[in-house]
C-alpha cells in the first residue's frame, strides 16, 4: 500500500550566494572554491513526496548521479524522511549534458523497479536548463508535469498540480506513472529531524550490485548508502559522460562585472537635476 | 539551397501566437539565410489555419500545420511526438523553441526521442566553425547562454547532432520589420496520435490579466532590497507616477510581498530594453543584471559603491534613494 515515489536530486555548487571570497582579483568567479549545497528546487521536490508519504503512505527513493561526495545531499534526504538512497558515481559519467544525464538516471530508475511518481526538480542552478526531468520522463516513456508550483490533490492512482503560465494558471491531472518538476514556489521544505540525524549522520556509502526492498518496512534503517556505477544499472558506457552527450562546450567567458564607462553623478540637487534634464532633451524621459 | 530548413516551433494559447514564436521567425531568417536555408513553422492546434498568415510576414516561407480539436490546448506527449514525426519527415538542421512553460516542456522532450543536442535560454545565436581534436564542423549553430547561475557565458554546439535544438526567451531576439506582403504555403500534417498518447487531463485553465506590463514600458523603475522600506517604496512609486514609468523588482522584493512576480525582472523573471532603467536600491547580481542589462540607458542608485550595479550602469549615483529620487522628481517637475 501507499505510493511508491522516486525523487531525482542533485548537488550544486552555489551559484546564487556569489560572495566577496568567491571573486578572483580579476572580477571572475572562482567556481573551484563555491560551496556546494542541495540543489533548492530538488529539496522542494523532495518535500512534495514527503508530504505524500506523510498523508498516504508509501516510501520515498532518492537517487543521485555525481562523485562520491554527492553522497552528503542523499544523507540531507535521509535527514529529512527519505526512506532509501542510491548514489549513481562512476568516472564514466564525467562530463554528460543533459541526455547523458537523463540516461543514467532512467537506468537507475529502471533497475530500482516499480514506481508510480518520479519527482524533480525544475532546474538545478548551475546548468539552469530543467530539461534532466523531461528527458527521464521521455526515456522512461512515461507522462510528465512540469513547473508544479502546487500539488492539488494525490491518491492511489492519479496526481493533480497547478502551474502558473504566461497567461494565468493551469491545473492538470495524470494517472501513474508520472514525472513531476517542482518549482520553488510549491512548498517550505521541512528542515531534518533531529532523530533521523542521529540515526544517519555516520552512514557511508558502499559499492554494491544489490538492490532489495526487504528492509523498506516502516522506521527501519538502511545499513548504508548503496553506490552504484555504469554497470550495476545495466548502461551502455558509450551513452553516458562525454561520449554520450550531443551537445558539446566549445567556449567559456567568465562574467566581469567591473566598472565600464559609467558617468558617476554625485549625490547633490545641481549635478541630479542636470541628468534628468538632459535625459528630457534627449526624449528618454517626458 | 540547402534542404534542411530552420525550423521554428510556433506556439499558440487560445489560437493567438505566442510574441517570441514572431521573435525567433526573425532570427531564424538571419540564421536560414547564412545556411542557404529557408525558415519554417511548426505549428499545433485546432482551428489555427488562420492566424498563421502573420508567421509570413516575419519570414516564414512554410508552415506545417497539424490540426486537432485535442491538440487546442498544450499538453506534452501530444505535442513532443506530433513535433517529432514533423522534424523527421522535414528533416531541419536547427529547430528552435521559445523558453516559455510551453518551450521547456516540451524542447527537451522531442530532443530525447530524437536523442539531438537541446541548450536552453540561448542569449544569441550563431553560424560557426567547431573544432575538435582534428574534426572542424563548418556552418555549425553555436549556441551561446549563460550558465552557473548567470556567472559564466557558454558558447555550445551540437555538431554532430542533428538537428541542433535550442530553446530562447521571449525579448531577447528582434524582431523583423514585418513586411504584410508575404505569404507563407501552410502544409497539412495530418494527426497521427492514439488516445494512449493523450496522458494529462486538463482540469482548469485560468487566463489573469497580468498585473504589469513590463514588456511594452519605455521607462522602468527598478525596486530592490535597498527600497523595500515603507519611504523606499513611497519614493519608487512616486518618481514612477511622476515619469509615467512601470515599476520593476528583483525576485528578493518579490518574495518578499512587496509586488507580484509580474514586476520581477532578472533569470527567473522578465527580460526587459526599456529605453530607461532606473535602478533603486538594487545591489545588481547577476540574475537581476540577465533581466536589464540591455536596456538603452541604465540609472543606478545605491549607498554602497562597491554594488555590482555599477558595473552595467551608464549612469551611477551613490547615495541614499531617499534623497536622490526626490531630487530626481523635483527636477523632472521643474522642466516638464
Amino acid at each position: 500500500m501507499g505510493i511508491k515515489m522516486i525523487v531525482t536530486v542533485k548537488q550544486v555548487p552555489d551559484t546564487h550566494n556569489v560572495s566577496a571570497n568567491a571573486m578572483k582579483p580579476d572580477g571572475t568567479v572562482n567556481r573551484a572554491i563555491l560551496p556546494t549545497i542541495f540543489n533548492p528546487e530538488d529539496l522542494n521536490a523532495l518535500e512534495e513526496a514527503l508530504k505524500i508519504k506523510d498523508a498516504l503512505g508509501g516510501t520515498v527513493t532518492c537517487i543521485t548521479m555525481g562523485p562520491p561526495k554527492a553522497a552528503d545531499v542523499l544523507k540531507e534526504c535521509l535527514f529529512r524522511g527519505a526512506d532509501d538512497v542510491i548514489l549513481v558515481s562512476d568516472r564514466r559519467f564525467a562530463g554528460a549534458d543533459t541526455l547523458a544525464t537523463s540516461y543514467a538516471l532512467k537506468s537507475t530508475i529502471e533497475k530500482i523497479g516499480a514506481y508510480d511518481l518520479i519527482f524533480c526538480g525544475r532546474q538545478a542552478i548551475d546548468g539552469d536548463t530543467a530539461q534532466v526531468g523531461p528527458q527521464i520522463a521521455e526515456k522512461l516513456k512515461i507522462n510528465q508535469l512540469c513547473n508544479a508550483s502546487e500539488v492539488v490533490a494525490v491518491d492511489e492512482k492519479s496526481i493533480t498540480i497547478k502551474r502558473l503560465t504566461e497567461y494565468g494558471n493551469e491545473t492538470l491531472k495524470s494517472k501513474f506513472p508520472c514525472l513531476v518538476t517542482v518549482t520553488a514556489e510549491a512548498n517550505d521544505p521541512r528542515a531534518p529531524s533531529a532523530k533521523r540525524v542521529m540515526r544517519y549522520k555516520k552512514i557511508a556509502s558502499l559499492k554494491t550490485q544489490n538492490y532489495g526492498e526487504a528492509y523498506l518496512e516502516n522506521n527501519s534503517q538502511i545499513p548504508h548508502i548503496k553506490e552504484w556505477d555504469v554497470d550495476t544499472i545495466g548502461a551502455d558506457p558509450v551513452q553516458c559522460g562525454l561520449s554520450g552527450s550531443p551537445t558539446k562546450v566549445k567556449e567559456i567567458q567568465t562574467v566581469v562585472l567591473k566598472a565600464g564607462e559609467i558617468k558617476q553623478i554625485s549625490n547633490n540637487e545641481s549635478e541630479i537635476t542636470a541628468l534628468v534634464h538632459q535625459l528630457i532633451n534627449e526624449h528618454i524621459l517626458g | 539551397m540547402n534542404q534542411h530548413p530552420v525550423m521554428v516551433f510556433i506556439e499558440q494559447t487560445a489560437n493567438i501566437i505566442a510574441p517570441v514564436s514572431l521573435e525567433l521567425i526573425s532570427e531564424a531568417t538571419k540564421l536560414a539565410a547564412k545556411l542557404q536555408t529557408k525558415v519554417i513553422g511548426c505549428a499545433l492546434g485546432h482551428n489555427l489555419k488562420n492566424e498563421l498568415n502573420v508567421l509570413a510576414h516575419y519570414g516564414c516561407e512554410q508552415i506545417i500545420y497539424t490540426d486537432d480539436a485535442r491538440l487546442a490546448h498544450f499538453t506534452s506527449v501530444p505535442y513532443a511526438k506530433t513535433i517529432v514525426k514533423i522534424i523527421q519527415k522535414y528533416q531541419p538542421q536547427v529547430v528552435l523553441f521559445g523558453a516559455t512553460t510551453i518551450g521547456r516542456d516540451v524542447a527537451p522532450r522531442v530532443a530525447s526521442e530524437l536523442k539531438c543536442g537541446l541548450t536552453a535560454d540561448c542569449t544569441s545565436l550563431e553560424i560557426g566553425d567547431y573544432k575538435s581534436k582534428d574534426k572542424t564542423w563548418t556552418n555549425a549553430l553555436l549556441q551561446i547562454r549563460p550558465a552557473f547561475g548567470g556567472n559564466i557565458v557558454a558558447t555550445i554546439v551540437s555538431p554532430e547532432s542533428f538537428p541542433s535544438m535550442a530553446t530562447v526567451r521571449e525579448g531577447v531576439m528582434k524582431l523583423n520589420t514585418p513586411d504584410t506582403k508575404k505569404h507563407a504555403e501552410i502544409i497539412n500534417e495530418p494527426c497521427a496520435l492514439s488516445t494512449n498518447d493523450f496522458l494529462t487531463e486538463i482540469i482548469e485553465v485560468v487566463k489573469k490579466e497580468k498585473a504589469v506590463d513590463l514588456k511594452g514600458a519605455r521607462i522602468i523603475v527598478g525596486a530592490g532590497m535597498g527600497a523595500a522600506t515603507a519611504q523606499g517604496m513611497k519614493n519608487v512609486r512616486e518618481l514612477a507616477k511622476v515619469l509615467g514609468a512601470e515599476i520593476a523588482a528583483s525576485r528578493p522584493v518579490v518574495d518578499g510581498g512587496h509586488f507580484v512576480k509580474d514586476h520581477q525582472v532578472g533569470q527567473t523573471g522578465l527580460t526587459v530594453r526599456p529605453n530607461l532603467y532606473i535602478a533603486c536600491g538594487i545591489s545588481g547580481q547577476i540574475q537581476h543584471c540577465a533581466g536589464m542589462s540591455e536596456s538603452m540607458r541604465i540609472i543606478a542608485i545605491n549607498n554602497d559603491p562597491k554594488a555590482p550595479i555599477f558595473g552595467v550602469a551608464h549612469y551611477g549615483i551613490v547615495g541614499d534613494l531617499n534623497e536622490v529620487l526626490p531630487r530626481m522628481i523635483k527636477a523632472y517637475k521643474a522642466k516638464v
